[in-house]
This record gives structure tokens, sequence and C-alpha cells, in this order.
């Protein structure tokens, strides 16, 4: 416990543990880490989060979280 | 007064793929290209409507680049997401999923990988997601293998389009077994895309020229010396293969036949 009282959560992240500032929201984690939701689809847990839920979307202790987009392919 | 004695030439009809007309009958890809630059000006010069593109995880420490829609505008392509690396049928559902979400039509190129080495399909994973991606209201274009059977049951599945591969995904081997395609071209009624294994242009007239509706490419122009120029070829010889198989070919002959007269010839002699 730090003295700041800064609680954080630890979720994986496209299978990599993070630190996010916690209470946070599908969409907080997509601002954390700089993305646009327009162009990202996020995957909780193995669900789909539409992307009008991702502000009602609640992120909880050790959930996984896929972040992910369209690249180059045949 | 000469009467005018016109010939229509034989007119194409669009290619229609679950609905939607579709004026180029070449598809390409995205993977593979030296630089984002290159890949656009092929794909511009291929003249290709649809364009695939692949679900992958989010580059987090973004020392790469920000995606592919930064390069290729939605509005002036079609983009088909494909299941491309997933070898069960689960696999490419969950993939199916993702790609719609993060889409802008509800088609996908379905593909489920069996064999590493030749990157031939699973059969029976594939005709497996191909019943729970059209149950879920998906428009499948699914890539095969040039088995009829398997084509008919993709057809069967509610599949809208069948993708038999010409040759292995990236192995440049050309038309194998125009028979193959042939006969599931004739048996089949909705579009049959040949994708995979064109390496150059004469692959690619040659494989129109079975009749089939169209060909998805990408390794052909990407690792082509010079891919614009490439596409330019992949464009005209789609093109050159439709129209000759539109215009019907000549019998083939086992002998010769003079395509100039006999008659009127000088007599033989002094």
């Amino acid at each position: 416990m730090g003295g700041d009282h800064v609680s954080e959560l630890e979720i994986m992240v496209n299978g990599e543990p993070r630190r996010v500032p916690s209470p946070a929201t599908a969409a907080d984690l997509l601002h954390h880490l700089g993305l646009d939701p327009r162009t990202v689809v996020v995957e909780l847990n193995r669900k789909i989060v539409r992307r009008l839920q991702l502000n009602d979307t609640a992120l909880a202790d050790g959930d996984a979280v896929e972040l992910v987009h369209f690249v180059g392919g045949g | 007064m000469a009467t005018a004695l016109q010939t229509e030439p034989t007119t194409d009809s669009p290619l229609t793929i679950g609905g939607r007309a579709f004026r180029s009958r070449l598809m390409v890809g995205t993977g593979k290209y030296r630089n984002n630059g290159e890949m656009v000006r092929a794909i511009e010069a291929s003249g290709a409507e649809i364009v695939t593109v692949a679900v992958r995880r989010v580059d987090l420490d973004r020392t790469k680049d920000q995606g592919i829609l930064y390069h290729l505008s939605p509005e002036q392509y079609f983009l088909l997401a494909n299941t491309a690396g997933c070898y069960t049928a689960d696999e490419a559902v969950r993939y199916a999923r993702l790609a719609r979400e993060a889409g802008f039509n509800q088609f996908v190129k379905l593909e489920v990988i069996g064999d590493r080495e030749t990157l031939l399909p699973d059969t029976e994973g594939l005709l497996a997601a191909a019943r729970e991606l059209v149950s879920e209201g998906f428009k499948v274009l699914a890539y095969t293998n040039d088995d009829l059977i398997t084509a008919l049951r993709l057809e069967d599945a509610g599949c809208a389009a069948v993708m038999p591969l010409a040759s292995p995904i990236g192995s440049g081997l050309g038309l194998l077994n125009p028979y193959g395609i042939r006969t599931i071209k004739r048996r089949l009624s909705v579009p049959v895309i040949v994708d995979a294994g064109v390496g150059t242009a004469s692959d690619a007239c040659l494989t129109m020229e079975q009749g089939v509706d169209g060909i998805l490419m990408n390794t052909a122009l990407a690792e082509a010396r010079d891919p614009v120029t490439m596409a330019t070829a992949m464009r005209l010889a789609v093109e050159a293969g439709r129209q000759a198989f539109l215009a019907g070919r000549m019998p083939r002959r086992e002998v010769a036949m003079p395509s100039t007269p006999n008659a009127g010839m000088l007599e033989v002699g002094e």
C-alpha cells in the first residue's frame, strides 16, 4: 500500500499484465493507452464490448482484455 | 447501301456477392508489402474494389504503424476481413466477430487452416465455422481447396461465395487443377473466386479462362520486384481471361487447318 491511496487494477491487456488506475471503464483504458475507440475493438473476457458500451463497461481485477484492429493480410 | 451489320461485343454483368455488386473481378490482399506507400499504389493500379485485411492485437508500444485503416480508406475500398492464421472453427468464429465489430460490413473471408506447412484448409472446421457464421448473419466467403464436395457443402451451408485455391497460399505455383476449378464453377450457383496461388499474369489469365467469377491475390503483387507494375499486369490479365472466357475459345485440333483459303491459288507447273 502506497501512501498516495491511488488504487489500481491489475488486468491482462493483449496477454501482458498491466496496472491501470481504479476505477476504470473500457473507455478509460483506451484513453489511458492513447487509443482511438473508432479503430480498436475491445474484447473483455472473451466477449466483445460494443463501441457504445465502452463507457458503461467497468473493468475488474484479473480481467483479460484484448485490443485488436485491422492490419495487412491476404 | 451497305447494311450496318453490327455485332455487339459480349457484355459482362457485374460480380454480385452476397447482394453487393462489384465491377472489378480482381481482389487483393494487403499483407507482406515492403511499405505502405507501395501497397497503396499497387492496390490503386490493380483496380480492385475488394481489399482484404486481418485482425490482430494492437501494438501497445506503438513502435509500428497505426493499423491498415490509416492507409486505406473504407470509403474507397470494400474491406473484407479474413480469419487467416486460425486453426479451429471456434478461433475463426471469434476473429470473424471481432472483424465485424471493427469493420464496416457483414462479410468475412473465412479461413480455417489445417496444416502449417501447406496452409491447406481444415474442411471439417471450415464447414462448422461457416454454418455458425451464416447463422449469425455473416456473408461468408470460404477459402477452401479444389474439392467439389467441400465446395458443394459450403454452398449448402449458406456461404455467399466459395474460394477454392489455385495452389497453396503464397506458393505462386499457379493453377494446378484447372479441371477441379472448372468443375466447382460448373456445379455451384454462388460465385466462385479463386483465392491463393496465382504467381504471375498468365496464371491469372488462365484461371479466369476457366470461367470463375474472380481472383483474390496478395503475394503475387507484394513480392513482385515492382508491385505496382505487376498490379497493372494482373488487372489486364484478369480482364483478358474474363473476356476470353466470355468470347468462347476455338476448338482444339490435333491437325492443322489453313487460315488462308486454297481457292484461287495459281496453277502449279510450267
